[in-house]
């Protein structure tokens, strides 16, 4: 289910617009600890699709801070997945852009919701396709727990008490008009 | 949107969104070419049997690479290796296949339809690699996903196919594809090889001329098909010299159409006969980027197919899948 289909109610609003700001704005600055660190290793992949909207924004809040354009990536994970022929709606493959050398980098993962982990798994595994980091952190705007794999966030924007049934969607601007935070349950099928 | 299809026979029987699903979903593969690493590891564990009965250097490559750049395990069947020469059916061999658990037959057959009547039979999904003079899809598909990378467009392209039409696989699929995305074809030959009821099996978009002259003027695309020159000894032409003058391709030609016409072949090339180098090497051909583009295709058409809700040993229906359970897909 996605956020075009019918019977989406919106669901219980976490995060309004204000609320986003503030919380990509904290993450932010947490990757800017990283740039601190070592300013010329540091380069943001956004994961497909919304992640990737969210790594440009804490491109442009360091560049406000730092005046430096920090390299940043999208990486589609599709191609990575575990599930790519059990699941009922195959997802569309997008495309990979990352226009740097990975060797020696420090990378920061940046994806909406960090929730079973196999989203990280796929994409830890497609950078290392790609080449050979120095260190590869992970940033999430929100942390909604019940992971099924031994992954953990380094940087993360909200945690939030769900249960698995729960869909979290992450609402941004760029391509869903507006930038909010909502936490639905999924009737039983 | 995914291929609501188990088997690839024909692009005459995919509709404009489904072809436009599979050029779109080629694009990201081929951006794989460019790594050191280009393998990913979307199709492991499946296995896909080749099963070809006439020679293929290109096409059998290219699936091979496809499929192992994919992670899947390939299995080559060779005409003179395997139980074909021994008489067993076709059906019969696919069967054996199946018995192995084998997920992909890639199959091309000298038969017309041969694909259509293995994918009946069979539950694993079956990738027509050309059939007689009925279709080569992936060759169509690779065509205008080449076209689609140099034009931006197919919509509106005027695209001569020039050439032995009527035993051309390549043509049918070529045909199919460029006019339900909206481009104007001329077919082109000699009349021995372009019968005139061309002008009417593919519907209003395209037209037969016998000048290439004619055909190229005003050309985005040029399209030159492989002469067999066993054609010859059935008297469908006279001369490979006659056929090179009429129809072969050359600068001179060339000139008469578009000034960024593009050139195309499927490959392999008779040089001298049916284009000439100059050509074929030329800042206008296209050639290689067909062939690389051909990888790109396949794997997009084996992972669609893979997903397919018909798919062998498929999830999807009635068994409690994460999505049944009302876990949402993303996050994963």
């Amino acid at each position: 289910m996605n956020r075009s289909d019918a019977g989406y109610n919106g669901g219980k609003l976490l995060l309004d617009a204000a609320g986003v700001a503030e919380r990509v704005e904290s993450l932010a600055r947490y990757v800017g600890t990283e740039f601190d660190a070592a300013p010329d290793r540091l380069a943001i992949v956004g994961i497909q699709t919304r992640g990737a909207h969210l790594a440009r924004r804490v491109a442009r809040f360091l560049k406000t801070k730092t005046q430096t354009d920090v390299p940043v990536g999208i990486l589609d994970i599709t191609l990575y997945r575990d599930d790519v022929h059990a699941i009922a709606d195959q997802p569309e493959v997008k495309e990979t852009v990352l226009p740097f050398d990975l060797e020696n980098r420090t990378i920061v993962l940046v994806d909406d919701v960090l929730f079973t982990g196999r989203t990280v798994r796929s994409a830890m595994n497609a950078i290392i396709d790609y080449g050979r980091p120095e260190c590869i952190r992970l940033a999430v705007l929100i942390d909604r727990g019940h992971r099924e794999l031994p992954v953990g966030a380094d940087f993360v924007g909200l945690t939030i008490k769900t249960t698995p049934h729960d869909v979290v969607d992450v609402n941004l601007m760029e391509i869903d008009g507006e930038d909010s935070v909502r936490l639905r349950q999924l009737l039983e099928a | 949107m995914r291929l609501r299809h188990k088997d690839l026979l024909g692009l005459a029987e995919l509709n404009a969104e489904e072809i436009e699903l599979i050029l779109r979903t080629a694009a990201p593969f081929k951006e794989l070419f460019t790594r050191s690493i280009k393998k990913v590891p979307t199709l492991r564990g499946k296995s896909v049997a080749m099963l070809f009965y006439e020679p293929s250097t290109r096409t059998r490559t290219s699936f091979e690479l496809a499929a192992t750049r994919l992670s899947a395990d390939v299995l080559s069947l060779s005409v003179s290796s395997s139980s074909v020469q021994k008489g067993e059916s076709l059906i019969d061999t696919a069967r054996n296949l199946e018995a192995m658990k084998v997920d992909f037959i890639v199959l091309r057959h000298s038969v017309s339809g041969a694909a259509e009547s293995l994918a009946k039979s069979a539950r694993a999904h079956v990738v027509n690699a050309g059939d007689g003079n009925h279709e080569h899809p992936t060759q169509g598909l690779l065509d205008l996903f080449t076209i689609q990378e140099r034009k931006k467009k197919i919509q509106g392209l005027e695209v001569a196919i020039i050439g032995d039409i009527v035993h051309s696989r390549v043509a049918r699929s070529n045909v199919w594809g460029l006019t339900k995305l909206g481009a104007h074809v001329r077919l082109c030959g000699p009349a021995t090889l372009v019968p005139s009821e061309m002008r009417t099996a593919f519907g209003a978009d395209v037209e037969v001329t016998y000048n290439i002259k004619e055909a190229l003027e005003g050309a985005d695309v040029a399209y030159v098909l492989r002469l067999q020159l066993e054609r010859q000894q059935e008297n469908l032409f006279p001369s490979l010299r006659e056929y090179h003058d009429f129809y072969g391709l050359d600068a001179k030609k060339l000139g008469w159409a578009k000034k960024d016409c593009i050139v195309m072949h499927p490959g392999p090339m008779n040089r001298g006969v049916e284009i000439d180098s100059a050509v074929a090497d030329g800042p206008q051909s296209v050639i290689l980027d067909q062939v690389t583009n051909g990888i790109a295709v396949r794997m997009a058409v084996m992972y669609l197919l893979a997903g397919s809700p018909e798919s062998p040993g498929s999830k999807t229906f009635g068994s409690a899948s994460k999505e049944n359970r009302g876990i949402a897909k993303k996050p994963l």
